[in-house]
């Protein structure tokens, strides 16, 4: 049976999350989490989910998480962002790291890290990227060499663009362990402490003047075996199964942009609207709300054992572009006031991002085409 | 909580799809004579897509609209050249037992002036508020001549009642949403198919990225509306009171993916895709057709009014 409504136990659910995010959510918004003290009360914030059992519904209760379904998980989701809650800082730990240690992380490194990581102790960056390999990530350089005397890896070389680097304690990321192969081949997925021996840490500002960018240099840094995550050499298939999550539904769930959408209904109805700015208000509701049932059947999938594969980054190309949408929307009914440095200004800037991180929008449209289309790969 | 389509729901709709695959070829559309289309209406009727959504009062099978939609999808995939979507939603409403059984066909116009299928239909229901036989047609030449477009003279007519009325408005615009999906399917397959195998500078057109991201784009407007498509029919069947406002979005969703589609379609496939010989204009001109029927403006009034956005 086709059923579009909720059950009494998810409703109870979101019964609960709704009552706790009133009674603890900061009156006042938190300074930016992309800023060193923001960052901070940010982290504190993630420490109060956490003592409550918020931070990590989905996990198992052994780490922390409270075994909630992926249709709790939605309806957390629209709560927390329906209630104006803060961003979340732990969001590279909790949505991209740690589904992929539940995958191939081993038992000691499921039970080391991912307590730590729920409770905001650990706090983690992604470190892909480096200076000559964004889109084109497999032409990585950095490298990881073999010290077998010390029963570990000696990692040197450079990540940039890394998302609070600067803030965070430890970094995830790939690097190449055989010379000899090419590009995919030869690269392994390791677990950095940043305060090891030999890392250095520079904060630089993005595009809307805070700290959230670091790069992170590695000069003949050691690591045990047991940072390695996965197999040796097998760091990219390991790595696609977090971006899997991270272009699709773990990063970016509907309720975000609900709760988005519904402010800039809520900010028309205040203010003065021309018929163009109405129709662009509309719009993006109905975009926002056309990503939920998207999200509905996807989830829908996904509880009968289909995997969205290539297909989440239908998702990844529909959220980035229908953020941007909302936000501009905002600011042209703000006019002169949208110069100023405040709150929809700066989630314009961020919002130009999306199509950017995870992969960019090209990519994401040849993966659309040559994956879920089937057209012929390659060309120019 | 479950979006997705139910056994039976698949059943059907691959009944209709099979029997549409075999029965309603473009070679159908090149020469809707009446003999051809009056073959397909028979198949379609034994199939008993007429009687899906209508009560078993009158002799259908008492199911709903939500149930109809992926059919509806169907319909418009193959292009039907009849009012075959149109007979099968008002079937639930007219209470006919002749309308569910397919011995009626019922075609739906704005306005007695330009009347689909007004040929190959027994009423016609005018969202004006009027239901009515035809006579006296003056065909009419339109875009896609596949659909038998005429002005009308309206005899024994009937005042349709204010909720029936509403609830004709709704299953209709609906109905060409559902339609818009397949035909945006339709012209998308045909088109991912040819850009796979026409090469220019030695090499496959598709494997080029302008062009796949054109394509990319199609799809992710279709992905995304077909959603809204069958949620709107979960609401129109089981919430009512959404109804208006989901279907508002799926016509709007629906009918501009449909357009994107049409035009990346023909210029994707260059200058074949602008001839009359190759099928792809049958589609695309039948999607066109379908958008001039769907009042965007009037449907983002309904969602604006919805979001408390009244117009200052």
């Amino acid at each position: 049976m086709m059923d579009l409504t909720y059950s009494e136990a998810e409703r109870c659910f979101r019964e609960e999350a709704r009552e706790w995010l009133r009674a603890n959510v900061p009156a006042r918004p938190l300074p930016s989490g992309d800023t060193r003290a923001g960052f901070a009360a940010h982290v504190e914030w993630e420490r109060r989910l956490f003592d409550a059992g918020w931070a990590v519904v989905s996990w198992p209760r052994a780490y922390g998480g409270r075994e909630a379904s992926l249709w709790q998980w939605l309806i957390f989701e629209e709560e927390y962002y329906a209630a104006g809650a803060p961003q979340r800082v732990t969001q590279n730990g909790i949505f991209l790291l740690a589904p992929t240690l539940f995958e191939f992380g081993t038992a000691q490194q499921r039970d080391e890290l991912l307590p730590r990581m729920a409770a905001a102790q650990d706090l983690w960056c992604q470190g892909w990227s480096e200076p000559g390999a964004g889109s084109d990530l497999a032409s990585l350089t950095s490298r990881a060499v073999r010290d077998e005397a010390a029963g570990g890896w000696r990692l040197s070389g450079q990540k940039t663009w890394t998302t609070r680097g600067a803030f965070c304690t430890h970094l995830f990321g790939l690097f190449r362990t055989d010379p000899a192969a090419s590009r995919h081949k030869g690269l392994t997925y390791f677990l950095v402490p940043l305060d090891a021996e030999g890392v250095t840490v520079r904060g630089f500002s993005r595009l809307d003047g805070d700290e959230g960018f670091a790069e992170v240099f590695f000069e003949d840094v050691f690591v045990p075996d047991t940072a390695v995550l996965g197999a040796v050499d097998e760091g990219w298939r390991v790595a696609m199964a977090t971006t899997g999550s991270e272009r699709g539904l773990t990063l970016r769930s509907p309720g975000r942009f609900l709760a988005t959408a519904d402010r800039l209904a809520e900010l028309a109805r205040s203010e003065p609207t021309t018929p163009r700015q109405r129709e662009a208000v509309i719009r993006g509701w109905m975009r926002a709300r056309a990503y939920q049932l998207f999200t509905l059947k996807q989830v829908t999938d996904l509880v009968q054992g289909r995997q969205p594969g290539a297909r989440s980054s239908l998702n990844k190309l529909y959220w980035s572009e229908l953020d941007i949408e909302l936000q501009e929307a905002a600011l042209s009914i703000l006019g002169p006031r949208a110069e100023l440095d405040a709150a929809w200004a700066r989630g314009f800037l961020f919002a130009l991002s999306g199509p950017i991180y995870a992969g960019t929008n090209e990519i994401q449209r040849n993966i659309v085409a040559e994956r879920v289309l089937g057209l012929p790969k390659g060309g120019a | 909580m479950r979006f997705g389509l139910t056994e039976e729901q698949i059943t059907l709709r691959d009944a209709v799809r099979d029997l549409l695959a075999e029965q309603c070829p473009p070679s159908l559309l090149r020469d809707p004579s009446p003999e051809a289309t009056d073959k397909l209406w028979e198949h379609l009727a034994e199939l008993g897509l007429f009687g899906v959504a209508a009560p078993e009062a009158v002799g259908g099978l008492g199911l709903t609209v939500a149930d109809l939609v992926p059919m509806l999808v169907e319909l418009g995939y193959a292009a039907v050249p009849l009012p075959a979507a149109e007979t099968a939603m008002m079937a639930g409403l007219l209470a006919d037992p002749a309308v569910a059984a397919g011995e009626r066909r019922i075609t739906v116009a704005r306005d007695a002036a330009i009347v689909p299928y007004a040929t190959r239909a027994d009423r016609v229901l005018v969202l004006s508020g009027t239901y009515a036989t035809p006579a006296a047609a003056e065909s009419l030449s339109t875009v896609d001549t596949t659909r038998g477009v005429a002005r009308v003279r309206l005899t024994e007519p009937v005042p349709l009642a204010g909720p029936v009325l509403e609830q004709a408005r709704l299953r209709y615009d609906l109905a060409l949403a559902a339609q818009q999906i397949g035909l945006s399917r339709r012209m998308l397959a045909m088109t991912v198919d040819y850009v796979g195998q026409r090469r220019q500078f030695g090499a496959p057109v598709g494997s080029f990225q302008a062009v796949k991201h054109h394509l990319a784009d199609a799809l992710l407007a279709v992905e995304f509306a077909e959603p809204a498509v069958l949620a709107a029919g979960w609401s129109l069947a089981h919430r009512p009171e959404d109804a208006p406002r989901d279907i508002a979005m799926a016509a709007i969703l629906a009918t501009e993916a449909a357009q994107q589609v049409a035009k990346t379609a023909i210029q994707c496939h260059g200058a074949i895709g602008y001839t009359v010989e190759y099928d792809l204009n049958l589609y695309a001109k039948r999607a066109w057709a379908l958008a001039a029927e769907c009042d965007i403006d009037a449907h983002l009034a309904v969602l604006g009014t919805s979001l408390g956005l009244e117009s200052s």
